[in-house]
């Protein structure tokens, strides 16, 4: 087939459908969402939307134990998630092949940690391969699927965002056909994980990782690359690409499989070598392990241990040097951070907020923007869900007036994922915090994708919508509000009454999502500020919207003006400000 | 470093369309024979933030990240990200960037200052370098939104990609009702 420019996520999509996966499930998170968004366009096979990433992976295992090839993908905290099924996975081992594929984020350029998925394999005693371009992602995903039957073991396949967003050429090959072989097999021994049963399954794990450690010595995608200078390197996934990029003469010890180690291979490699690196992002997984057989290796006293590795980095680690550019600058430039859209639903609830100085304990999406300032209105974050717990602890060390500033904000995205059994938690053992939960309809961060409360599937289907407010009512909260976050006051009074009340309460903000795909959302004349009423108080810069900027040089103090390119006409600043400044444009 | 790799790097806004850009810029050079790598961040970066794009090719490439320092040229959509970036370019590189100005929040809330004089500041350090209007230019085709399409327009001047394989690429990923006035933008972008 004709080579093409794919980036990871896409090649390992194809290399999933070559490999004749027939289920594929997934919660999104950057860097891995594109996967599934690419593998639904192939009809063989069955992928979906999970509301979290233990539900995605007990539905791979499902899949896997009835016969079949099943896909799993998810960010790397999306395996703290998914942990208990995978370490008993480990255990049963498989039918069908099984990949998980785990993208991690060195650079936190979208994630709330920076954890190193190689502890996983290691941790969980499941094998892990590890690309380092598309192709590699490509072909690894389908020989992940080959490991994963020959060796009766789940498979890890580690991205990390220059593996998932890079694009690279990739010459596709011939898929297989789906198995054939699905069906209802029983096998107590394998599949019923008792202590009696695991017990066994335990030297049956150890047994494998022995095994595949000695044959992986042989393998291709564990290769040695010969330079000609007198220094090695043993690397793996895109460190390897920055080694070839900086020391073009080092002879390379590619590692494909990070876990189990190679440790035949890797010796006689190091044999040869005075000078030997280990070069690798974040943790020092394979370092550890090479100099637990006794080698030296010069690893994390010369690498960085945070953050991403980049070619100037592996260079400046090795020479000493940091390069010279032609051109820096001698003044402070502005930062530009990213910002909720124009129009975004959320703002006026974090407006509200900002203004009943509530104490919000935060979760995960594009509304933990709303900790920024102006709007500075979220006051921890710490993984999805953990708004409604972190409100529940807060609550019971305070007094109770202070206790009646604590507010949870959850998306409703992260609200189905992890949030629900934060809910229970609270109305089970009497709390009195106030949840809201911002309902756009969508999960936002992750680019837009369904969920079980908004009634479509991934392909896109018609499906059962989840009713919030009834599910809040079965678990037992009384007091449940539905309300249009565009009508600023009377959601800031509802979120203020609601502050008030010492009992479990449900606000749910309701309005789609700006960039909502299917909702057509009407589309409003934008809005102009009226220089003549403005008095220059500059309240409506509170909002922190995109479209209204302060005009200095406007006026005897300066006004207020809106970019009518930006705005939306979500009004919300024409309902802010106490001068009637603001009108719509008409006719067009 | 391997010195037959050649650097692009493209900056701007957040959904100033940057990475639908560097996709056509991709598409080109592979049809072109050569070896094609490009790396960005999605996520966060969409929301008006700062977004960076990577493209590099050759013989072969490996890293999908520009080496600091190695652009050969900085594609710029907007004045102050491209300003940003400017510590990236290598010191006989160019930039090519679209003289247009979008207030990051700090200044439109009149906290912060844009720099002002970005342009010669470009020119002056980097003087191969070429300022572009645009969406003047984006005007006359008769849609502000190919003003990516004029500047790759422009770019094309500097580098060793056919004509028709331009347009093929551009045929690869405008959709077809918008491919007449894509082309016309870039055919001016050329011109300039
Ligand atoms: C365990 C885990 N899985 C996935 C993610 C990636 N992620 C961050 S926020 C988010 C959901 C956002 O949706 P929602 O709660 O509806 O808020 P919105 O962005 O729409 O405002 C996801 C999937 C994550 N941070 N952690």
């Amino acid at each position: 087939m004709e080579k093409t420019i794919l980036s990871g996520n896409e090649a390992i999509a194809r290399g999933a459908f070559e490999a004749g996966v027939m289920v594929a499930s997934a919660y999104p998170g950057t860097p891995s969402t594109e996967i599934l968004e690419n593998i639904v366009h192939y009809p063989s096979i069955d992928a979906s939307w999970a509301p979290n990433e233990k539900v995605s992976l007990e539905v791979g295992i499902g899949a896997s134990f009835g016969g079949a090839r099943a896909l799993v993908t998810m960010k790397h905290v999306g395996v703290n998630v998914a942990a208990d099924p995978l370490f008993t996975l480990s255990y049963t081992g498989v039918r069908g092949g099984l990949v998980l594929v785990v993208a991690d984020d060195p650079e936190l350029h979208s994630s709330q940690n920076e954890q190193d998925s190689r502890n996983y394999a290691r941790f969980a005693k499941v094998p892990m391969l590890e690309p380092s371009d598309s192709e590699e992602a490509r072909a690894y995903t389908r020989l992940g699927f080959e490991l994963s039957e020959q060796f009766d073991t789940p498979v890890f396949l580690r991205s990390t965002t220059r593996i998932s967003h890079s694009k690279s050429i990739v010459f596709p090959q011939e898929p297989l056909s789906p198995s054939t072989e699905t069906g209802l097999v029983k096998d107590p021994a394998k599949f019923v994980m008792l202590p009696g049963n695991a017990r066994k399954r335990h030297y049956d794990v150890e047994a494998r990782l022995e095994k595949m450690a000695e044959w992986a010595c042989d393998q291709p995608f564990n290769r040695i690359e010969e330079g000609t200078s007198d220094i090695g390197v043993i690397t793996s996934g895109i460190s390897y690409q920055y080694a070839k990029e900086v020391l073009p003469e080092a002879h390379i010890l590619k590692l494909g499989l990070v876990h189990p180690l190679p440790k035949r291979l890797i010796r006689e490699f190091a044999e040869r070598f005075e000078w030997l690196y280990v070069i690798e992002e974040l943790d020092p997984i394979i370092e550890e392990q090479v100099r637990a057989m006794g080698i030296a290796v010069k690893g994390k006293d010369t690498f960085p241990i945070c953050g991403e590795l980049t070619p100037g980095r592996v260079a400046k680690a090795i020479s000493g040097k940091e390069a010279s550019p032609a051109f820096s600058h001698d003044e402070v430039l502005p930062n530009r951070p990213p910002s909720m859209c124009p129009g975004c639903p959320h703002r006026g609830v974090f407006f509200g907020l900002n203004r009943l100085k509530a104490f919000v304990t935060g979760d995960i999406g594009c509304y933990t923007l709303g900790f920024m300032p102006p709007l500075s209105a979220m006051d921890t974050c710490v993984c999805m869900g953990a708004s409604i717990g972190n409100a529940t602890g807060i609550s019971k060390v305070l007094p109770p007036e202070e206790r009646k500033r604590v507010v949870a904000v959850i998306g409703d995205s992260t609200f189905l994922h992890t949030g629900i059994n934060g809910l229970m938690d609270m109305v089970y053992n009497d709390s009195t915090a106030t949840v809201i939960i911002l309902d756009n309809s969508t999960t936002g961060m992750t680019g837009r994708q369904d969920h079980p409360g908004t009634g479509y599937t991934l392909g896109g289907e018609k499906s059962y919508q989840v009713d919030l407010e009834g599910l809040c009512r079965s678990v037992g909260v009384k007091h449940i509000h539905t309300i249009d976050p565009y009508d600023l006051d009377e959601t800031r009074d509802l979120i203020r009454r609601e502050m008030e009340r010492p009992e479990v309460s449900v606000i749910i903000t309701r309005r789609a999502c700006m960039l909502h795909k299917r909702d057509i959302l009407e589309r409003k004349p934008p809005l102009f500020v009226d220089p003549d009423k403005c008095t220059a108080c500059k309240a409506c810069l509170r909002l922190g919207c995109p479209a209204i900027s302060w005009e200095p040089e406007a006026g005897e103090k300066g006004k207020a003006q809106v970019n009518r390119l930006l705005c939306v006409g979500c009004g919300v600043c024409e309902k802010v400000c106490k001068f009637g400044a603001f009108g719509v444009c008409d006719g067009e | 470093m391997a010195s037959e790799v050649k650097n692009i790097l493209l900056v701007g806004v957040g959904g100033q369309g940057i990475l639908l850009a560097s996709e056509i810029l991709s598409e080109a050079l592979m049809l072109s024979g050569f070896d094609v790598k490009k790396a960005e961040v999605h996520g966060m970066a969409q929301r008006g933030g700062s977004v960076i794009s990577h493209v590099r090719y050759g013989e072969k490439v490996y890293s999908p990240i520009i080496p600091e320092g190695e652009a050969d040229i900085l594609f710029g959509f907007e004045l102050l990200e491209s300003y940003r970036y400017l510590p990236l370019l290598h010191r006989d590189g160019r930039a090519v960037v679209n003289n247009l100005r979008i207030n990051p929040p700090g200044v439109s809330l009149g906290q912060e200052n844009y720099v002002e004089g970005i342009p010669e500041k470009i020119t002056g350090h980097f003087p191969q370098s070429k300022i572009v209007d645009g969406m003047t230019l984006a005007r006359q085709a008769g849609d502000l939104r190919t003003v990516n399409t004029v500047l790759l327009g422009t770019l094309s001047h500097f580098l060793e990609i056919d004509e028709s394989i331009w347009q093929q690429a551009l045929k690869a990923r405008v959709p077809e009702r918008f491919l007449e006035t894509n082309l016309k933008a870039f055919a001016l972008g050329r011109g300039v």
